[in-house]
């Protein structure tokens, strides 16, 4: 159960740090809503990865 | 308590330098593909990327020729390198021991180490250009050579302490950190430079490529640089790394690979880092000069931060760290090879302190495509002299790893390849006027042919141990 939801968590990091760039390119939202989101990305990402990779293993 | 925890992790670190890997602990392939992807993600593509488009590289030039150079490298880590690696699972300073000699050994591991240091040291420069951002220090350009400022000295020196920090761990800590951030760092050059198109004017995919060749690799250099073609774009891919598989120092990273496949897994480096994350940031750059209508000022952290803000800053600081941390142990290991008896992670500290000493020259950065062309040049004989030893002398009826059985500390035919092939390739350049980024492929026949040559010379002049021979 654990090891799912950091999975989750990891995952959206990852999806936070690229789908938005693609909203900015569609239009639909701001250069500086994209550099936010991808902040939350990168914390989510490096803060659930470690958790979720090593329960993998 | 933390100290003794360390101290303990510190002593525990075993790499097996002077033994052949044991079974338990191969790896599978999942592990080289992270490491690989992670380390050809890395801060080197924020400057390469960038020194295409100043360059001139055009963009039909760029696609292609990185298809094919990638492709090139990657079969020479699956057919020359990896093979080698898995049937001897040694270092490959411990096979140029066997193979050259103790003495002529030190002097490679020597060239090696330095080479290392420097490139290592380039992408701490890199990673600093990201650290600095918050202090605004004046950005370097493409010509300078030297320091500018205080405040980059003493960013540099902070940036090279935490990566050295992190190498002294071992290959265990670099490859996990290294897995970690990897799919991240790819994902950030890909949004980054997906972000900043509208920019360039490209509002959908079809937009792309007329953009590509007008606004972004536009096929004319920068003032002061030299024009790329095809050629230069194809031969770069396939040498950057030359030093790695033709010149065989990978066989240290594979020597852990269940099988010689585990080298296509080089793949994952090559056309995810090496294409996609060149392209982007190739990309990024363009903003940045149609920002700065062609300023020479080049700076990798500074222009990730302008497309994705506090993420790109750290995306640059990573990916500097996960180039510069296995280059550190790697040169960590050449040094080793010299003094055997000393500890890994007392020599990686060492040469950690070199490697951030070198950084504070935006040199390394500023012309860091010739840097990376002359380092896989200058050890490339080497390896040809492994390939051939391993495969062609057996055949030919001489002894493989002839300093070892005939106990000399010099294999003059091994030195001797090495000397006049670089010299050779230096005729080439000086009478041909032919450019660093080709010599190589000449270069390894050249050293083929003197290796055989050399070996008939001076092999059968030598008494064979008999108890090895």
């Amino acid at each position: 159960m654990k090891r799912t939801l950091t999975g989750i968590l990891a995952i959206s990091g990852l999806a936070l740090t690229l789908l938005p760039s693609m909203l900015v390119f569609s239009g639909a939202i701001s250069t500086q809503t994209n550099k936010w989101l991808m902040g939350i990305g990168m914390v989510l990402w490096f803060t659930m990865a470690p958790f979720w990779i090593r329960r993998a293993r | 308590m933390i100290l003794d925890k360390l101290t303990a992790r510190l002593k525990s670190v075993q790499e097996y330098e002077k033994e052949p890997v044991p079974a338990s602990r191969h790896k599978s392939w999942r592990s080289f593909l992270g490491m690989y992807a992670g380390e050809h993600t890395a801060g080197t593509e924020f400057v390469i990327g960038p020194l295409f488009v100043a360059h001139g590289a055009s963009a039909g030039d760029l696609a292609f020729g990185l298809l094919v150079g990638n492709l090139l490298a990657v079969l020479s880590w699956a057919f020359l390198c990896a093979p080698i690696a898995v049937k001897e699972r040694i270092t490959l300073y411990y096979k140029l021991e066997k193979i050259c000699g103790k003495n002529l050994t030190v002097v490679y591991n020597l060239v090696n180490a330095l080479m290392f240091c420097f490139l290592a040291g380039s992408m701490i420069a890199v990673s600093a250009t990201a650290v600095g951002i918050p202090f605004d220090i004046p950005l370097a350009k493409l010509t300078d050579w030297l320091p500018s400022h205080v405040s980059w000295v003493i960013i540099v020196l902070a940036v090279g302490t935490v990566t050295t920090l992190v190498a002294t761990l071992g290959y265990e800590q670099v490859s996990r950190f290294a897995n970690i951030a990897s799919p991240w760092m790819i994902l950030v050059f890909l949004a980054a430079a997906i972000a900043v198109l509208p920019e360039l004017g490209v509002k959908s995919i079809a937009d792309f490529w007329p953009a590509a060749e007008s606004k972004i690799w536009t096929g004319v250099p920068l003032e002061g640089q030299s024009k790329f073609t095809f050629w230069h774009v194809m031969f770069f891919a396939w040498f950057c790394n030359m030093a790695m598989h033709i010149g065989m120092a990978d066989l240290s990273i594979f020597r852990y690979a269940k099988s010689w496949k585990a080298g296509f897994t080089s793949a994952g480096g090559m056309y995810v880092g090496h294409y996609f994350a060149w392209l982007a940031s190739g990309i990024l750059y363009a903003v940045f000069l149609q920002k700065s209508q062609n300023s020479l000022e080049f700076a990798p952290g500074p222009i990730a931060y302008y497309a994705a803000g506090i993420t790109g800053a750290f995306c640059v600081i990573i990916a500097g760290w996960t180039t510069a941390n296995p280059t550190i142990y790697r040169a960590g290991l050449a040094v080793q090879a010299i003094i055997p008896n000393s500890k890994t992670w007392k020599v990686t500290l060492i040469v950690g302190l070199v490697t951030t000493t070198a950084a504070c020259f935006p040199a390394l950065v500023m012309r860091l495509l010739d840097f990376v062309a002359l380092y896989g040049l200058v050890l490339m004989p080497m390896g040809a002299v492994i390939f051939i030893d391993f495969y062609i002398l057996p055949r030919l009826g001489l002894k493989s790893d002839f300093a070892e059985k005939a106990g000399i500390g010099i294999n003059w035919a091994a030195a001797g390849t090495w000397i006049f092939t670089l010299a050779a390739c230096l005729f080439i350049n000086f009478s041909f006027g032919v450019e660093i980024f080709f010599l190589g492929l000449p270069g390894w026949f050249v050293a083929v042919v003197l290796y055989i040559g050399l070996s008939y010379l001076f092999q059968p002049s030598k008494q064979l141990k008999p108890n090895l021979s």
